[in-house]
């Protein structure tokens, strides 16, 4: 009986979700041209499906997808490598918790968008001062979830390591890092979601190209259905990147059956 | 003779600061290819002692001789098993038996042969692939064993072992680890609070009782090897358990 529930549900999920899209998407719709809503206010899904059409057909809006990609991709590398890098010797090394550890903490309460411009500033109007603010952003959860999974690892299993005369540096290798390695993909989903919007946050601030500087231009003529067809674009962006992060912990920490019910958010 | 313990202490400090003595002036020698376990309820200082031998917790007073040479800190000539069997589960079983060949720098192909062969010695041959998720209980602690033996120690450490284990497949284990006892001729020190189990693995049993922890009285075990499970339901078994169970009823009367 609980089988056939099961089945029935898992053959419910696809149509019920498009049914529910359809729904949203139509009643959106509707009331739209029903109340006659000035296109400037909120533009109808299909001319928004209209403006995502044009802009991938022109190739102006894929030039921009490029750059926005480009600045997401290498800040989202740079942060979490420096974050998993620091969260690592901060892990191992007590002093550096108590001496280092408190100014990481400071620097993060700093909302990042405050400190955009003058990262604009010191690093100029082209790609590299975006990349500076969305590794600024990617590298925290990092950080934390490194150092939290750092010391997951069972108080035995450090034991047993110590009686088998392990150095404190094999234990990290073999037992500590791999044991953290759920904790670190939690913090990479978090880390390339967020990095989107430091890329975004970037190019508001001062940029020559780039969906975020699209935005602003489309706003800026009232071409609304063009700024929400950027805003599909970007959420396809998110969903995508996420998707390759969780496509890739399922390879790598292929042992947990799901790591992601262990959810440490930064 | 292969381990000689004397004056042996550990006191703890708590955080009140006041000290907690967990092991007072344990003295006691094993010979070579001996079986010895301890036997006492929680708190009685055996987890400590054991603890201490296998070189993870620093002793307060005494020495520990392992071969005569004085033991400070862990040894390449020891093996442990915990009552977890804390294996790495992104390793295979056989990664998990290597697992101190490669910690110590040994010669992996030379003592991959040994794993093989300890894996079939605990009846574990066909599994040197799977991971450990796919191992019931003592499947799991049985590839403990393994790992504990694969570098060739001279004494095997083990802490309650079997602790985890369901009463059936606790029993069978013990007829295993004899089996293996008597095949590897290794010498073995195992942490128990089960008083049967004592006695039925035993040559010796180190009886210990708590506050502070200190040992009471050894108890050699005559009875004759092989030790089938039959044996617990004889005479002379109970007259044992019962000797050893008369040191926690004296307890549990200062208690009262």
């Amino acid at each position: 009986m609980k089988g056939l529930a099961a089945r029935l549900r898992g053959r419910l999920e696809l149509p019920l979700a498009v049914v529910l899209f359809l729904v949203v998407v139509g009643g959106w719709e509707l009331l739209v041209r029903l109340f006659a809503v000035p296109k400037i206010v909120l533009p109808t899904p299909s001319s928004v499906a209209v403006a995502i059409w044009h802009g991938l057909g022109e190739g102006d809006m894929l030039k921009h997808f490029g750059v926005t990609f480009y600045e997401t991709l290498v800040g989202f590398l740079l942060g979490s490598a420096f974050g998993l890098v620091l969260g690592a010797l901060i892990g191992q090394f007590p002093l550096l918790e108590r001496t280092l550890y408190p100014y990481v903490v400071a620097f993060q309460t700093l909302p990042k968008v405050a400190i955009a411009p003058i990262i604009v500033i010191w690093f100029g109007y082209g790609v590299s001062s975006k990349i500076v603010i969305t590794a600024t952003i990617a590298f925290f959860p990092l950080l934390a979830n490194t150092i939290v999974g750092l010391r997951a690892v069972p108080t035995e299993q450090v034991e047993l390591m110590v009686a088998f005369t392990a150095s404190r540096w094999q234990i990290f290798w073999k037992a500590r890092l791999p044991q953290a390695l759920p904790y670190i993909f939690v913090g990479l989903d978090v880390a390339i979601v967020l990095s989107v919007i430091g890329a975004i946050v970037g190019e508001f601030v001062g940029a020559q190209a780039g969906l975020g500087y699209l935005i602003l231009q489309r706003n800026f003529n009232m071409d609304m259905a063009g700024v929400f067809a950027i805003l599909v674009i970007l959420s396809a962006m998110g969903i995508g990147l996420h998707m390759l992060v969780n496509a890739i912990q399922r390879r790598v920490v292929f042992w947990m059956e799901s790591a992601s019910d262990r959810v440490i958010g930064a | 003779m292969l381990i000689s313990v004397a004056g042996l202490g550990k006191t703890y400090r708590t955080r009140d600061g006041r000290d907690i003595e967990a092991l007072t002036d344990a003295v006691f020698e094993i010979d070579e290819g001996e079986l010895v376990t301890v036997v006492g309820p929680s708190g009685c200082g055996k987890s400590t002692l054991l603890k201490i031998l296998a070189g993870i917790l620093r002793r307060t007073t005494g020495e520990v001789r392992l071969r005569g040479r004085p033991v400070d800190g862990p040894s390449r000539d020891v093996g442990v098993v915990f009552q977890a069997p804390v294996l790495l589960p992104w390793r295979t079983v056989l990664q998990n038996v290597m697992l101190p060949v490669e910690l110590q720098g040994r010669d992996r192909a030379h003592y991959e042969t040994r794993a093989r062969h300890y894996l079939r010695l605990v009846g574990l041959e066909g599994f040197e692939s799977t991971y450990p998720n796919e191992l019931s209980g003592g499947m799991q602690q049985r590839v403990g064993i393994s790992r504990a033996l694969v570098h060739d120690p001279a004494l095997l450490l083990m802490d309650e072992p079997f602790g985890a284990l369901d009463a059936m497949t606790r029993e069978a284990m013990n007829v295993e680890l004899l089996r293996i006892w008597a095949e590897s001729g290794k010498t073995v020190l195992l942490v128990t609070h089960s008083i049967p189990e004592a006695v039925f693995l035993a040559d010796r049993v180190i009886v210990m009782t708590p506050r502070p922890g200190r040992i009471s009285e050894i108890i050699a075990v005559d009875l004759p090897r092989p030790r089938r499970l039959e044996i617990i339901n004889s005479e002379r078994f109970g007259r044992y358990v019962a000797a050893i169970r008369r040191h926690f009823q004296s307890l549990a009367a200062l208690d009262a």
